[in-house]
């Protein structure tokens, strides 16, 4: 399974009924990589996230992460991903360290105080760790739900926007922590709207645009503006 | 152990949201106390009429306030999301589904022993007499409810009419724990011995047995649905 690519996706489709939400996609992300999928709203890229997040089955194709089949082989892929979706997954009437602790034994990562509290450390709730967690902002729920990650430490990181709602200081810790899982040999896809701190992280950019991959190349040598003037291209004029 | 840790986080998550929000607690007893309006108000004070209709009654109240209790059971997984987080969670989801269980029938033992009392005091009759045969059919009876319900309430938890379909589903899967329950508990409060309606109870342990495992066989694939 070495030789596997952490995540692997050809010829992917997905239809509901006859809407067809993603048409013969085809993405590779490599160890120490991260990749960023950009398009305009209902590209289909949340859906590719929830395919290879084993939420969503695809119509035709294929999509593996670690090797694994996302559609057949389900717990494994499971036990290889952390996903950061638009949902927080956080329980309102329950403190930080409360959720974290619930997670952490449902999925058997540490759950010792200690690795708790570093996780809620990483993300700068560690002085709210014993608050209700329906006082918080979004921004801290995210934290909250990017501390759940921290703790996991899957080698697969599936981030649908994950700096959508932070602030200056929880983005940038984001981007220090994504470096370093990179370093480390991690795998990132994630989605972004934004051309600035989105794509600080990546390595590469990908451009869904109804439901197709319009473009895909590495980031290395293109300014901001480039990659603007390419999305405008590609997404705003439909490829 | 992983399981039982597993079940057991589930449990403890549901209560101590409950014990914090009392959302759910709060709802029943007032529920329950508007069904013992309705009941003194169609009764009346006339005793041997009210003999006659008690067990009915009270299991009436036990399932009315557990519908109300039992919809909300997947209240808190849908916001935030967090039902997709448990469908993630890589192993056995029989436990989510015996800690959701463990978890809905606690709360209704809860709202039940608060309605027996409330019985007492309203129709000034004694539920006392014989304790532990009450308590044995109410949690055989209770148990069956909560094992069904939790799996009827994650299967409709993401129905747009699930408010019309939880209990239309609910109520018919009821009927042999309702008819066991019913007639226990009627033999019960005229004094005769479990021994007497051993048939009943074995009526009970079966459905509570077969519910249970299809609950735990089923779930998995209810939550991936």
């Amino acid at each position: 399974m070495a030789a596997n690519p952490p995540i692997q996706v050809i010829g992917l489709r997905k239809a509901f009924g006859a809407h067809v939400v993603l048409d013969d996609v085809s993405l590779e992300v490599r160890p120490g990589e991260a990749v960023a999928l950009v398009g305009p709203n209902g590209a289909g890229k949340t859906t590719v996230l929830r395919i290879l997040a084993t939420l969503l089955r695809p119509s035709r194709g294929t999509a593996r992460v670690a090797g694994y089949d996302c559609a057949q082989e389900t717990e494994r892929v499971r036990a290889h991903v952390g996903l950061l979706a638009h949902g927080t997954w956080v329980y309102e009437d329950l403190t930080p360290l409360e959720n974290l602790k619930f997670w952490a034994t449902l999925g058997g990562l540490p759950r010792g105080l200690d690795a708790l509290h570093g996780a809620l450390a990483a993300v700068d709730l560690d002085r709210v760790a014993d608050e209700r967690v329906r006082t918080f902002s979004l921004g801290m729920k995210r934290r909250l739900a990017l501390a759940r990650v921290v703790l996991a430490r899957p080698p697969v990181l599936l981030l649908d926007e994950p700096h959508a709602g932070l602030d200056q200081r929880a983005g940038k810790w984001l981007d220090g922590h994504l470096g370093g899982f990179k370093a480390a040999g991690g795998a990132i896809l994630m989605t972004t709207h934004s051309f600035g701190r989105g794509l600080g992280v990546a390595d590469r950019i990908a451009i869904l645009t109804a439901g197709r991959l319009a473009f895909d190349a590495p980031l290395h040598g293109l300014t901001p503006d480039d990659v603007r003037r390419l999305y405008e291209l590609h997404a705003e004029n439909g490829g | 152990m992983t399981y039982a840790r597993r079940t057991w986080i589930v449990l403890w998550k549901d209560l101590l949201s409950e014990r914090r929000s009392k959302e759910t607690l709060n709802a029943l007893f007032f529920f329950a106390l508007l069904l013992l309006f309705l009941f003194q108000f169609a009764l009346g004070a006339d005793r041997e009429r009210l003999t006659a209709a008690l067990p009915g009654l009270l299991w009436l109240g036990f399932i009315l306030s557990g519908l109300v209790g039992l919809g909300r059971a997947f209240l808190a997984e849908r916001e935030n999301d967090c039902w997709e987080g448990l469908l993630l969670v890589p192993g056995d989801k029989s436990a989510i589904y015996l800690g959701k269980v463990a978890g809905n029938l606690i709360l209704m033992l809860l709202v039940e022993a608060i309605l027996l009392v409330l019985f007492a005091v309203f129709f000034d009759i004694d539920l006392g007499a014989h304790p532990i045969r009450l308590i044995v059919v109410i949690g055989l009876g209770t148990l069956g409810f909560a094992a069904v319900g939790t799996l009827f309430a994650a299967m409709t938890a993401h129905v747009r009419a699930r408010e019309v379909l939880f209990p239309v589903l609910l109520l018919p899967v009821q009927v042999p724990v309702l008819l066991g329950a019913v007639k226990a508990t009627e033999a019960v409060l005229l004094g005769e011995p479990l021994s007497a309606v051993g048939h009943w109870l074995g009526l009970l342990a079966a459905a509570d047995t077969i519910y249970l495992t299809v609950g735990v066989l089923t779930f998995d694939a209810i939550l991936e649905a």
